[in-house]
């Protein structure tokens, strides 16, 4: 049985200038010991449905309006705060993009780290400092009696964000949230990361969610990937499938679009334009404007969406004009 | 050989830190570039790629004089611009224009497209009063943009349109040269090609010269014709494009083509990837050692037992520039 089993979420967001639905309608599941990838571009909706995962939502302006999430068979979305933050922190943590802005920089690194040991696990504040310590180790950092007395602005990038990680798993949770961990680091660096998630991940059969743009890391890390554009999963599936069969029209421009794929001075292939208003009405197709497959009235005239057409083994598209036609190409 | 149009000699900026105490003599500085020697050719790309804090875009500016360099010479066009007066400068600076990385930051928010657009043109006097306008909208359109945009402001625009103005910006005085650092890193994929497209268009269109600098080496090797890979302000490696990606000999280049992700899960399962252990080590009082020695955690190597050797030809009459230390030498 999988580990979260995410149904039906809609988060919107109530502001003055109309109702953002950022996020509309998402289902997936992880499984112990996977690692999803959910890939999209910025205002796609990845990290809001994370955030509604963590009941971090700003609310007001944002609400989830609907949808259910089973963690272990319990519902995350129903939760009020003090269930929320047994759970939080505990079996499910987070790792955020940034890591200067998620560290407290008047706080010593120990103290921020064994904060959850504390909370959760009621240790004392020794012990707690001894599993910090392990903790640091298991991230790569050395000297860490004189590294937990130091203060965040004395790490660099690379070691802020392995404190980070050392801090999400220090709990041992059962899911992992990492919204872009890599995206504000070095290639170098980057590596040594994705290494680290994926060493941690192996060892304690931790589910993670990885969230990001570069369809590079996605293919490095995930088992599983969604692509999500405009607040919707367009396609998902196994990484395998979804990089070597990619069958909604989004994926494959978006695949089609990496520029390490072009030889020098080709033109690239760019997706024209910009992703829509997600305060108006958009029906059918959320890619239609930017799609250059269209088929004429199709696309927004279908009112079947979101619908999503099986591949077989878990690969699923979001059935619209145009994925029908390219799946009638394709078995000719 | 073409004469080249920008010409760097051992060009050298560091930057004084806080003097560790009134008492104490001794200044901390921080060695940004260190001895750079580099020739750009007339409508030549050349690619300046490394890890953030290696001095790349310290260089670039420095070669811009927006910051002074402390020691070597600068170039343009045969004529020594270093040691002339600011107010000398100002005729070398429409020749000569920088693109920044954050568009968000680059553009003054209470200025209107036009604003930005007429300033440069009007102040170097390009076109006369009357025809300003006229030229504004050239501009936009020469970048992709609508002129009836003209009157909008910075916060009215997408990340990607902005990156349009900021480059239309550096367009209006018609220069040779243009510096881009990191132009497309803050963009969004789908956006990042489309920027590309233009700038290589445009680059084709006006012969440009580039300078254009970016950790990310998929999309350097994508425009560029020669790259320069530097490490703690010095350039280790130096070669044609194509033959740095296929025959890259130092272990640094070497690491840092291993760690860009590829996207297609297969390949990165099975690949064989060169890691490079720890960070960079402080730019501050770097001493005369060589920097991987410490890097890569082993004793210095044959050839850099009295520091970095020289950036050499590796073979003569041979384009392929390189420093000839940890050559051999394999991680992991």
């Amino acid at each position: 049985m999988a580990l979260l089993e995410v149904n039906d979420l809609r988060t919107y967001f109530y502001t003055r200038s109309g109702v953002f639905k950022a996020v509309d309608g998402i289902s997936f599941d992880v499984s112990k010991g996977e690692t999803l990838g959910i890939v999209g571009e910025s205002g796609s909706g990845k990290s809001v449905s994370s955030y509604s995962l963590m009941g971090l939502v700003p609310s007001p302006p944002g609400k989830v309006v609907s949808g259910t999430a089973l963690f272990d068979g319990q519902d995350l979305l129903k939760m009020n705060s003090s269930q929320l933050q047994k759970i939080r922190g505990k079996r499910m943590s987070m790792i955020f993009q940034d890591p200067m802005t998620c560290l407290n920089p008047f706080l010593k690194i120990g103290f921020q780290l064994i904060e959850p040991l504390l909370i959760h696990d009621k240790l004392s504040k020794k012990e707690a400092m001894k599993k910090a310590e392990q903790a640091l180790e298991d991230v790569g950092i050395t000297d860490v009696k004189k590294r937990l007395n130091a203060y965040p602005h004395e790490f660099s990038g690379g070691m802020r964000q392995r404190v980070m990680i050392a801090m999400a798993l220090i709990t041992e949770p059962e899911l992992l949230i990492a919204d872009e961990p890599t995206t504000a680091l070095d290639v170098t660096v980057q590596a040594q990361i994705l290494d680290l998630i994926n060493d941690l991940q192996k060892r304690k059969n931790t589910a993670v969610i990885f969230i990001t743009h570069d369809l590079g890391v996605i293919a490095r890390v995930a088992d599983k990937v969604n692509v999500m554009y405009a607040g919707q999963i367009l396609e998902s599936g196994s990484a395998d499938a979804v990089f070597d069969q990619p069958t909604h029209a989004y994926t494959r421009a978006l695949l089609k679009s990496i520029p390490s794929r072009f030889e020098k001075g080709e033109t690239l292939y760019s997706i024209e334009g910009l992703p829509p208003n997600l305060s108006k009405e958009l029906p059918g197709c959320r890619f239609q404007y930017r799609c250059t497959q269209k088929q004429k009235d199709h696309c927004w005239k279908d009112a079947r969406f979101p619908e999503y057409a099986d591949l077989g083994q878990g690969h699923q598209v979001q059935s619209c004009a145009c994925t029908a036609e390219y799946l009638k190409e394709a078995q000719k | 050989m073409k004469k080249p149009l920008l010409e760097l000699k051992n060009l050298k900026t560091h930057f004084t830190l806080q003097k560790k105490s009134i008492w104490n003599k001794e200044t901390l500085k921080v060695h940004a570039v260190d001895g750079v020697n580099l020739k750009i050719e007339k409508g030549q790309v050349l690619g300046l790629v490394g890890e953030s804090g290696c001095g790349k875009s310290t260089l670039g500016r420095s070669l811009m004089r927006l910051v002074q360099p402390t020691s070597g010479q600068v170039f343009y066009d045969g004529q020594e611009v270093t040691s002339l007066s600011m107010k000398e400068f100002a005729q070398y600076r429409p020749k000569m224009q920088m693109i920044f990385q954050d568009p968000y930051a680059s553009l003054d928010p209470r200025m209107t497209v036009y604003d930005a657009l007429a300033e440069p043109l009007f102040v170097h006097k390009i076109v006369p009063k009357t025809e300003l306008v006229a030229e504004v909208s050239r501009l936009m359109d020469v970048v992709g943009l609508a002129p009836r945009f003209m009157q909008k402001y910075p916060h009215e625009f997408s990340g990607g349109q902005r990156q349009r103005i900021a480059i239309a910006r550096a367009l209006a005085l018609r220069p040779e040269l243009i510096v881009a650092d990191e132009p497309v890193s803050a963009l969004d994929v789908s956006i990042q090609s489309q920027i590309l497209n233009l700038i290589q268009d445009l680059k084709r269109e006006l012969d440009l010269t580039l300078v254009f600098i970016s950790h990310d080496l998929s999309v350097v090797k994508y425009l560029c014709d020669d790259i320069a890979v530097m490490y703690q302000g010095k350039i280790v490696e130096y070669a044609e494009a194509n033959e740095l990606f296929h025959n890259p000999q130092h272990i640094y280049t070497k690491s840092l083509i291993s760690a860009i992700p590829i996207p297609d899960p297969k390949v990165e399962r099975t690949r064989n990837r060169i890691d490079l252990p720890g960070e960079p080590q402080s730019p501050i009082n770097p001493g005369t050692g060589c920097p991987f020695a410490k890097r890569v955690g082993s004793k210095t190597c044959s050839a850099c037992r009295d520091g970095l050797p020289e950036l050499k030809a590796m073979n003569a009459n041979d384009d392929h520039l390189i420093r000839t230390c940890h050559v051999e030498e394999l991680i992991g």
